[in-house]
C-alpha cells in the first residue's frame, strides 16, 4: 500500500476524540466490528484474546464518592509515524513487510495475507492496538450474507487492527477519479466509528489541511512530528516520539494529568 | 548387538540399559510432539498467550537456548580461528550441543508462528530493516553451517568410516572446517545480535528499549557478548552432567580449565558492560521515554528488584568472580556450581528481555499483565529438550564424541572377556592418544 495512487499532496489522515463528550456507549466499537467483518467468541468475557480494534478503556479518577470522576477513551489504533515519517512501532520490525505504512495517506496498514503470525507487531505497539487471531472465525448461521464485501475476512494464526477504514478511503478515491477529481472532501472519507459516534466525539480527517476539522481543532505542528499546538489536546505516549494520528481533547485537567501519571488513575478498573 | 557401531576402545551400557534410557525420554518426546500437533492442527488458541502477550514461553525458551548453544560457535572461533587447539578434545561435543540448540530453536519457532506454512514468507517479502529478518537469515544459515560441523562427525561412526568415499569425505570436511568454524562466528555475531537487538529497538516499551551505536541497539552487542560468555558454561555443564550419568571423566581437565577460564573473563567483562548499560538504561533513557525504574518493578507479584539482582549479581557477577579465580575454577563442585548460576543468569536475562518486556504496562491506564503457560507450552518447551537427550544419548554411543574418553578410561581385562562372551562392551584398539578420532 505504498503507492495508493497519486492524488495530489500526500495526506496525513488522523482523528480528534473529544473525551469531554465520549459516553463510552460503545457505539463505536459496534459499527467497527460491524464495517470490518471483526470476528468475535461465542464466550468474550476473557477480554485479552478478544478481537476488538478500537477499544473503550474507562478511567477514574480514583476518588471517592462524591468527587469520583470517570471518563471514557476510544483507542483505535493511533497510526504513529514514528521519528519520521513511516517508522512505525509495528512497521519497522515486521519481518515480513506485511505491515505497511501508506506514505499517501499516513495509514498503517496490515497485509493479511502476508501476514505468518510471528506477532512480533503486537510486541512492538505499546498501544495494544494490534489483535491476533486465535480462532478461524465463526460467524452465527446467516451473518455471513451481512458481512461487508469490501474487507476481507481474516482467517486463523494472522494479526489485524484498525485502518481507518482503508477500504473506504479506496472507494471514495475511486469515485473521485472517475469524476476526474484529486482530492476527496472532507465528507467522502470518514470511518465507521466517526459516522456512529452519537455524541460526535469522534472527528476524522486530514490532519494536512487546514480546512479540514481535525487540522483546525488538533492544530497540529508538522515540524515537530505533529505535536498538538492545542492546549486541550494531547497525544498517547507522546514521551515516546511514536507521534500518532489520534488526538485527544479534554477539559478535565485530571485526565491529561492521569495519561502521564498512573498513580493517578484507579488501576483496578482500567479495562473496559 | 550394536557393538559393532559403537566407537572403538570404549565401553557403552547394555543394549537394554539404553533401550530403556531411551524409553523413558522418548515418552517425554512423544508428551511434546503431541502437544506439537495440537498446536499446529487447532491453532494457537492452545496456548496461554494472548493480545498483551504475543511473546511467551516459547520465544524465551527459543532465545535461550540459542544463548546456551552459543558455545559451539566460541569454541569453535578459540579452536580453529584463534588457535586454542586444546579446545579440540571438547569442539565434538560443543558443535553437538549447538546443533541440538539450534535446532530446537528452529523448531520451536516452527509450532511459535500463527501460520507456519507461510514462515518462508520471512526469506521471500524480508523487510531488510526488521531484526528478526537478521535473526532468520542468519540463524537458518547457522543451522546449515552446525549440521556441517556435525556431519564429520557422524561420518566417523566406525562402520560409516569403513566406506573410502566416506572416510576421505569426513577428512576433507575436516581439513575445511576452520572456515565453517570462522563462517559460523562471523554469523553468530549477527544472530545472537540481531535477537538482542529483537527487544533493543522496541522504541514503544521503555522497558527493553535502548540507545543506538549506527542502527544496533546495546542489546545487540550484549546478546553476543552474553552468548560467547555463557554458552561455553553451558557446554561444560552438559559435559559434567554427561560425565556423571556415565560415571567416568570424559574431557582432561586441562580443556575444562582453559574453557572455564576463558568463559569466566567474558562474563567478567560482559556483565561490566551490563551494569553500565543498566544504570545509564534506569538513569538516562527510561526518564526520558517518561519512565523511572521503579515502573518496571513495583505494583505486580511477580517482578521485583530481586530478578535485578539475580540476573545481574548473583547469576551474572557471582559465576564470574568463580570462573576467573584458579582456586575456586579448579574445585570441580565450585565449578560445576558457577556453570550453573551462569546458565540460569542467561536465561533470566533472557526471560527479561521476552516476558518482563510484554508484561510491564506501557499505557499508564493499562496494568501489569501476567501470564502462565498452558500444559501444551510446557511440552512442546520439554520437546527440544527430549530430543536433545536423546541426540547426546545416541551420539555418544555410537560416535567418538569425546577423543579422550578412551585414554582417560582405558578398559579393563574383564571387559575384554565380556566382549567375548557377546556383551555390548567393546574393546578395539585405543587410538593415539591427544588426536581427534578424525585426525587419528
Amino acid at each position: 500500500m505504498k503507492h495508493s495512487g497519486n492524488f495530489g499532496k500526500p495526506k496525513r489522515y488522523g482523528m480528534v476524540i473529544d473525551l469531554d463528550k465520549c459516553t463510552g456507549c460503545g457505539a463505536c466499537m459496534v459499527a467497527c466490528m460491524a464495517e470490518n467483518n471483526v470476528p468475535f467468541k461465542e464466550d468474550e468475557s476473557k477480554k485479552l484474546d478478544s478481537i476488538s480494534w478500537l477499544q473503550v478503556y474507562r478511567l477514574t479518577n480514583g476518588k471517592p464518592y462524591p468527587d469520583a470522576e470517570v471518563c471514557y477513551l476510544p483507542r483505535p489504533c493511533q497510526h504513529c509515524a514514528g521519528k519520521h515519517e513511516g517508522h512505525s512501532p509495528c512497521v519497522s520490525v515486521c519481518p515480513a513487510t506485511a505491515t505497511d505504512y501508506d506514505q499517501q495517506t499516513g495509514i498503517v496498514s496490515q497485509i493479511y495475507t502476508r501476514c505468518f503470525g510471528c506477532r512480533y507487531c503486537m510486541g512492538a505497539c505499546p498501544y495494544h492496538a494490534r489483535h491476533f487471531n486465535w480462532w478461524d472465525p465463526v460467524w452465527p448461521k446467516g451473518m455471513e450474507k451481512y458481512l461487508n464485501p469490501d474487507v476481507s475476512a481474516r482467517m486463523r494464526g494472522i494479526v489485524e487492527k484498525c485502518n481507518f477504514c482503508f477500504q473506504r478511503y479506496q472507494k471514495a478515491t475511486e469515485k473521485a477519479h472517475a469524476e476526474g477529481r484529486r482530492d476527496l472532501e472532507e465528507n467522502e472519507y470518514q470511518t465507521a466509528c466517526t459516522q456512529a459516534c452519537p455524541a460526535g466525539a469522534i472527528i476524522f480527517g486530514d490532519l494536512n489541511n487546514p480546512k479540514h476539522a481535525v487540522h483546525q481543532i488538533a492544530k497540529p505542528n508538522l515540524k515537530k512530528g505533529g505535536q498538538p499546538q492545542n492546549p486541550k489536546a494531547f497525544r498517547l505516549l507522546e514521551e515516546l516520539e511514536t507521534n500518532t494520528k489520534v488526538y485527544y481533547l479534554s477539559s478535565k485537567q485530571w485526565v491529561q494529568d492521569a495519561i502521564h501519571k498512573p498513580h493517578l488513575l484507579d488501576q483496578k478498573e482500567a479495562h473496559h | 548387538m550394536d557393538s559393532a557401531l559403537i566407537p572403538k576402545g570404549v565401553k557403552r551400557c547394555p543394549i537394554w540399559q539404553f533401550a530403556l534410557g531411551l524409553g523413558v525420554v522418548g515418552a517425554v518426546l512423544l508428551w511434546g510432539v503431541y502437544a506439537m500437533i495440537l498446536c499446529w492442527f487447532k491453532g494457537l488458541n492452545q496456548t496461554n498467550m494472548n493480545d498483551y502477550y504475543g511473546f511467551a514461553l516459547w520465544i524465551w525458551a527459543d532465545l535461550a537456548v540459542i544463548a546456551l548453544g552459543g558455545g559451539a560457535f566460541f569454541t569453535g572461533l578459540l579452536k580453529y580461528v584463534i588457535g586454542k587447539d586444546e579446545l579440540k578434545n571438547i569442539i565434538n561435543y560443543a558443535v553437538l550441543i549447538g546443533f541440538i540448540c539450534y535446532s530446537s530453536a528452529l523448531l520451536i519457532l516452527a509450532i511459535d508462528v500463527g501460520q507456519p506454512l507461510r514462515s518462508w514468507f520471512i526469506f521471500w517479502h524480508a523487510n531488510v530493516h526488521s531484526m528478526l529478518t537478521e535473526v532468520a537469515f542468519c540463524l537458518s544459515c547457522y543451522f546449515c553451517v552446525l549440521t556441517i560441523e556435525y556431519i564429520p562427525l557422524i561420518l566417523e561412526n566406525r562402520q560409516l568410516d569403513k566406506v573410502p568415499f566416506v572416510h576421505n569425505l569426513s577428512h576433507t570436511m575436516h581439513e575445511y572446517m576452520a572456515v565453517f568454524a570462522a563462517t559460523g562466528a562471523f554469523l553468530s555475531f549477527f544472530h545472537q545480535g540481531s535477537l538482542g537487538g529483537v527487544a533493543g529497538v522496541l522504541f514503544g516499551r521503555p522497558f527493553a528499549y535502548r540507545e543506538h551505536l549506527f542502527i544496533w541497539p546495546w542489546t545487540f552487542f550484549l546478546f553476543t557478548w552474553s552468548a560467547a560468555a555463557y554458552g561455553p558454561c553451558f557446554t561444560l555443564l552438559v559435559t559434567r552432567i554427561t560425565e556423571k550419568i556415565t560415571r567416568k571423566q570424559l574431557v582432561k581437565d586441562t580443556t575444562i580449565q582453559l574453557l572455564a577460564k576463558i568463559a569466566g573473563w567474558m562474563m567478567f567483562t560482559y556483565i561490566i558492560a551490563k551494569i553500565i548499560d543498566t544504570v545509564y538504561w534506569a538513569t538516562t533513557t527510561a526518564p526520558s521515554l517518561g519512565f523511572t525504574l521503579k515502573d518496571f518493578y513495583s505494583n505486580n507479584p511477580v517482578y521485583g528488584y530481586w530478578i535485578l539482582f539475580a540476573e545481574i549479581v548473583l547469576c551474572g557477577v557471582v559465576p564470574a568472580l568463580m570462573l576467573i579465580t584458579p582456586k575456586i575454577r579448579s574445585n570441580r563442585l565450585l565449578l560445576t556450581l558457577a556453570t550453573i548460576l551462569a546458565v540460569i543468569g542467561v536465561s533470566l536475562n533472557r526471560w527479561v528481555m521476552v516476558l518482563q518486556v510484554m508484561a510491564v504496562p506501557v499505557m499508564s491506564f493499562d496494568i501489569w499483565a501476567m501470564y502462565y503457560p498452558s500444559w501444551q507450552e510446557v511440552a512442546t518447551t520439554i520437546l527440544p529438550v527430549a530430543y536433545g537427550i536423546i541426540l547426546i544419548m545416541i551420539s555418544y554411543r555410537y560416535l567418538p564424541i569425546f577423543p579422550q574418553e578412551a585414554e582417560l578410561n582405558p578398559l579393563e581385562p574383564e571387559a575384554d572377556m565380556a566382549a567375548a562372551a557377546g556383551t555390548e562392551e567393546t574393546t578395539e584398539e585405543v587410538p593415539e592418544p591427544g588426536l581427534t578420532p578424525a585426525e587419528a
